[in-house]
């Protein structure tokens, strides 16, 4: 490596300087207007390149890459375990959720399968991460659009779910607790009914919301209508989620591919909203953490006993084979495609990331809408930034 | 400060009192607000404690910040005018303190008694709209030109009703004058009860409702705070802005603030006058600015709740908020207090 | 030209009416274009077509399946990785003057394939709850398959993370740009034959079981 001179050093950080700060030059037609990479608004480092025409969107180009860590490089000099790791690091907001699709991948090719307590706490865990990550959407978006208070009751709820994690798991954001062929420990004394009163206390949240924000005409008039997407292009975009289920598409992981964990033994329900505007998406992850809620409740009251972990070598060797497997994470769908020599490492993992598929649908969805439109129609698709860029 | 007193000093040594007093009414009514409202009512409305280091309870907090945004760095962005740049703070400022001076605190504390006191309040609270245009167009930076003629639109078209709303109170009262006004409202009755006096809220209340919308409005608080809504454009025609006169804007908004609300309070609570005392009584150049003081607190404090509870407006459908229906109900209003006024 | 493997793994139906309904729709359209196929039942369907086939097949999947629903749409590099990386390559770096080891025969997965580059794509049908991976041999002289835009708009940000990691040009891409990857970057980091820098920096250190106490001796480690 040669050194560069401390001048074109000097010029290197100008440039990035200036790509970074916004763009002086008044355009006479068209203003192009950079959204982030520093930005309240974008959940973390996602920069929209905007042209405007006045106060509407002319072309919109979001450039991810910001926070790309090279993951799918990584897993291949990863040990399996290893790879459950860093994995975890994707969606941050709900991380056990991100171990789970690959740890069934992996038991998928090495055909094993996890005792029933183990895929009962899974479920839980799971359930319990869902909460974490779309209570914090539910209050984010309230501040994107200019209520600044419920963010800090969702942060205050919030806090509740994560000591559950962590009493249970060691880790608030980053529990990686799964195992292949099992989890890591059992449950700890007096977590069953903590987290029932827990449940409580995010039903009371999710009401307060309701009574906040969902009625509010203000709230209403900034979202209804916004960003309407239509169900056939969602499909085509791959958008998953509660972005999909509210524009109407009735599918949901947890019931129709299940494979695992336990959502069948539970008695719950998928909600949709037909409209596919902002207020949709927003109603219908609302529902989703009451629903999760529920779903939690019910694993606490139903938990089996037995073992968590099955049997498994030491040194994980994982036959040969590809396997998919595809959950229902906060976020959308998240998968990963494994491809397996036989080794200790993969060959590939590919990560399907719900974000991305989300985000992919920007320069379509923001043409001919208004600047401060825009921020509710990012800020109603949700996305996380380790989810885009991987 | 009794008649007489007040007659034996020279007007230059009354001057300077006055020019004393209008300091400590528009610095220390904004302190108050910033601390008691921003700080801990919005800290506890939203279940944490707000600043607490320094000071007994944080009080010391505001002191602290004047302390820090007064030892900045004075900066001008590259491409800044920076002359208009200068005075843009200034400018939004000064329309404040005159907003004070018409304002009365007591049957002789008043800073200046001109007969078409409110007219002159509103008048003169239009120039902080100049004020926000200069600074949008000097930062020289896309965001700040963008906040800065989102405000101006936004405060143009809730002066209307602004001004229509206080019309119904002026024609209750039958004159401009801010002390005319106090005093309709303590000598009035209303359906032949006299001890309470005739507090126009309770007659006036849509223009109640009206006066405290636009005011809201003319703040720039939220739901209507577009032109700084921050997480969309940073902080709109403030972006560019550190330092001292950073302080200065943010001094001039909740200085305004209870700027407006000492006029609400005026026209609509019945001012610096209680029910039980009478209306020349020298007790209430003592007691009068803190009645003020306490009524001026209960309106802003209506300001603030609003303020952290709702979302924001987009800003088309603000103007049509202001356009399409606060002025009409506006006009509806002083149309059926003339014809009540002329009936009873 | 279709062979479908029935395994009777601990529960899965012995054959899969879905999944074998959609090998037979894709043969009946694109005949020659499916390669090969892979059912695994009540679990999965691999198809994989020829490189020319690929578009009609998402055009079948969407129209004639229902399949409407993009997942993903990815790249296999099937080349064995020439800095190794299982159990046996204490030696990673390249650097020290050691040569790299003899690259393992090339051998591919599910569904067979012939090139070194194979394009993975998933489809699903959202109503019938069946989901299809779609797998494409990329000729190793052009490296460039069909786009998929025109049938699904998100294979757009797919395929211009595919072409930025593997290098695989989509002849009718509107934009085929980088993605993830500054302006200047050189070379397509997910390729095997990429080196991963921090591999080169410090080996690969074998298995290591129990760490050993910072300053003693690590003995215990690797089996």
């Amino acid at each position: 490596m040669t050194a560069i001179s401390e001048r074109q050093q000097r010029a290197y950080i100008a440039s990035q300087a200036a790509d970074m700060r916004v763009n002086v030059e008044l355009e006479t037609e068209g203003m192009t207007l950079n959204i982030g990479p520093q930005h309240p608004a974008t959940h973390g480092t996602l920069r929209i390149i905007v042209k405007l025409d006045g106060e509407q969107v002319v072309a919109a180009d979001p450039v991810p890459g910001y926070m790309h860590r090279g993951y799918e490089k990584l897993t291949e000099v990863r040990t399996f375990p290893q790879v459950n790791t860093l994995i975890n690091r994707i969606d941050w907001l709900g991380s056990f959720a991100n171990e789970v699709p690959f740890i069934l991948a992996a038991e998928q090719l090495m055909e094993v399968e996890a005792p029933p307590r183990a895929q009962w706490i899974r479920t839980l865990l799971f359930e319990l991460s869902r909460i974490a990550n779309v209570t914090l959407f539910l209050g984010d978006m309230a501040v994107q659009l200019g209520a600044v208070t419920p963010v800090f009751y969702a942060f205050r709820d919030r806090e509740y779910v994560l000591n559950l994690i962590e009493s249970a798991t060691g880790g608030r954001f980053h529990p990686n607790f799964d195992r292949i062929g099992g989890l890591k420990d059992d449950l700890p004394k007096g977590w069953i009914a903590e987290t029932k009163q827990v449940m409580v206390k995010v039903n009371a949240f999710c009401d307060e919301l309701e009574a906040l924000l969902l009625g509010n005409e203000i709230f209403n008039v900034r979202t209804r209508g916004i960003g309407v997407i239509p169900p056939e292009v969602a499909l085509s975009y791959g958008l998953s989620g509660a972005n999909l289920r509210a524009s109407g598409v009735d599918w949901d992981h947890r019931r129709d591919t299940q494979v695992g964990l336990v959502y069948d033994k539970l008695d719950w329900k998928v909600w949709t909203h037909p409209d596919g505007d902002s207020f949709a998406r927003y109603w219908v992850r609302l529902q989703e953490v009451r629903e999760a809620a529920k779903m939690v409740i019910q694993l606490c009251d139903g938990l089996p006993s037995g073992p968590i972990m099955a049997k498994v070598p030491r040194i994980i060797k994982v036959p040969e084979g590809e396997a998919w497997v595809a959950t229902e994470n906060p976020l959308g769908e998240m998968g990963y495609y494994v491809v397996s020599k036989g080794d200790l490492v993969p060959f590939r993992v590919k990560i399907r990331s719900a974000s991305f598929n989300n985000i992919s649908i920007v320069p379509w969805l923001l043409r001919g809408v208004y600047v401060p439109d825009v921020i509710t129609i990012l800020a109603s698709l949700y996305f996380i930034l380790g989810d885009i860029d991987r | 400060m009794s008649a007489v007193v007040l007659a034996e000093l020279a007007y230059w040594q009354v001057s300077i009192f006055r020019v004393l007093g209008l300091l400590a009414a528009v610095l220390l009514p904004a302190g108050t607000i910033v601390y008691l409202f921003l700080f801990k009512m919005m800290s506890f409305m939203q279940s944490r404690l707000g600043p607490m280091e320094a000071g007994p309870y944080g009080s010391m907090q505001l002191l602290a910040e004047v302390g820090k945004w007064l030892q900045k760095e004075d900066l001008f962005p590259d491409g800044a005018d920076r002359k208009v740049f200068a005075w843009a703070p200034i400018v939004v400022v000064a329309s404040t303190f005159i907003m004070y001076t018409v304002v009365p605190f007591g049957p002789d504390a008043w800073f200046a008694n001109i007969p078409t006191g409110i007219y002159f309040a509103l008048a003169v609270s239009s120039v902080s709209v100049i004020g926000i245009l200069m600074a949008g167009w000097a930062s020289a930076n896309k965001y700040s030109l963008m906040g800065g003629l989102r405000s101006a639109g936004q405060l143009i078209a809730y002066e209307l009703p602004l001004v229509l709303a206080v019309l119904g109170v002026v024609i209750q009262a039958g004159t401009m004058d801010m002390q005319g006004i106090v005093e309709a409202q303590r000598n009035g009755e209303i359906f032949g009860l006299g001890f309470i006096g005739n507090p126009y809220i309770l007659t006036q209340f849509v223009g109640f409702a009206v006066f405290m919308i636009a005011m809201q409005a003319e703040l720039t608080q939220p739901p209507f705070d577009m032109p700084v809504a921050e997480s969309e454009l940073v902080a709109g025609y403030l972006t560019e802005y550190s330092g001292f006169r950073f302080l200065l804007f943010f001094i001039g908004e909740y200085a305004t603030a209870g700027a407006f609300s000492a006029i609400a309070a005026v026209l609509f609570l019945g001012g610096w006058s209680l029910p039980g005392i009478g209306f020349d009584a020298d007790i209430m150049n003592l007691l009068g600015p803190i009645v003020m003081l306490t009524k001026m607190m209960l309106i802003v404090f209506l300001v603030m709740w609003f303020r952290f509870t709702y979302p924001r407006f987009r800003e088309d459908q603000l103007q049509i908020f202001a356009w399409k229906y606060l002025i009409p109900i506006s006009l509806v209003n002083i149309a059926v207090t003339a014809v009540l006024k002329v009936a009873f | 030209m279709s062979s479908t493997d029935t395994d009777n793994a601990d529960g899965a139906p012995a054959t899969d009416e879905l999944r074998n309904s959609l090998v037979e729709g894709l043969t009946g359209e694109l005949h020659d274009g499916v390669v090969a196929s892979h059912l695994l039942p009540g679990r999965d369907l691999w198809v994989r077509v020829t490189a020319d086939a690929w578009e009609t097949a998402g055009r079948v999947s969407r129209d004639l399946l229902g399949c409407s629903y993009f997942c993903y749409l990815s790249v296999i590099d099937w080349l064995p990785s020439p800095f190794g990386r299982s159990m046996d390559s204490s030696v990673d770096n390249l650097l020290e003057g050691v040569t790299a080891k003899e690259p393992e025969p090339m051998t591919h997965g599910v569904a067979g394939g012939d090139t070194r580059f194979q394009l993975i794509a998933r489809l699903y049908d959202v109503h019938r709850h069946v989901g299809v991976n779609l797998k494409a041999d990329v000729p190793d002289d052009t490296l460039t398959m069909a786009t998929w835009t025109k049938l699904f708009g998100g294979a757009n940000w797919h395929e211009r993370e595919a072409y930025e990691m593997f290098g695989i040009t989509f002849a009718g891409h509107p934009s085929l740009r980088k993605l993830y990857l500054p302006g200047d970057f050189e070379g397509y980091p997910l390729r095997k034959d990429f080196p991963l820098l921090s591999r080169m920096v410090k080996p690969w250190p074998g298995i290591v079981d129990v760490e050993g106490m910072p300053g003693v001796a690590d003995d215990e480690g690797g089996e």
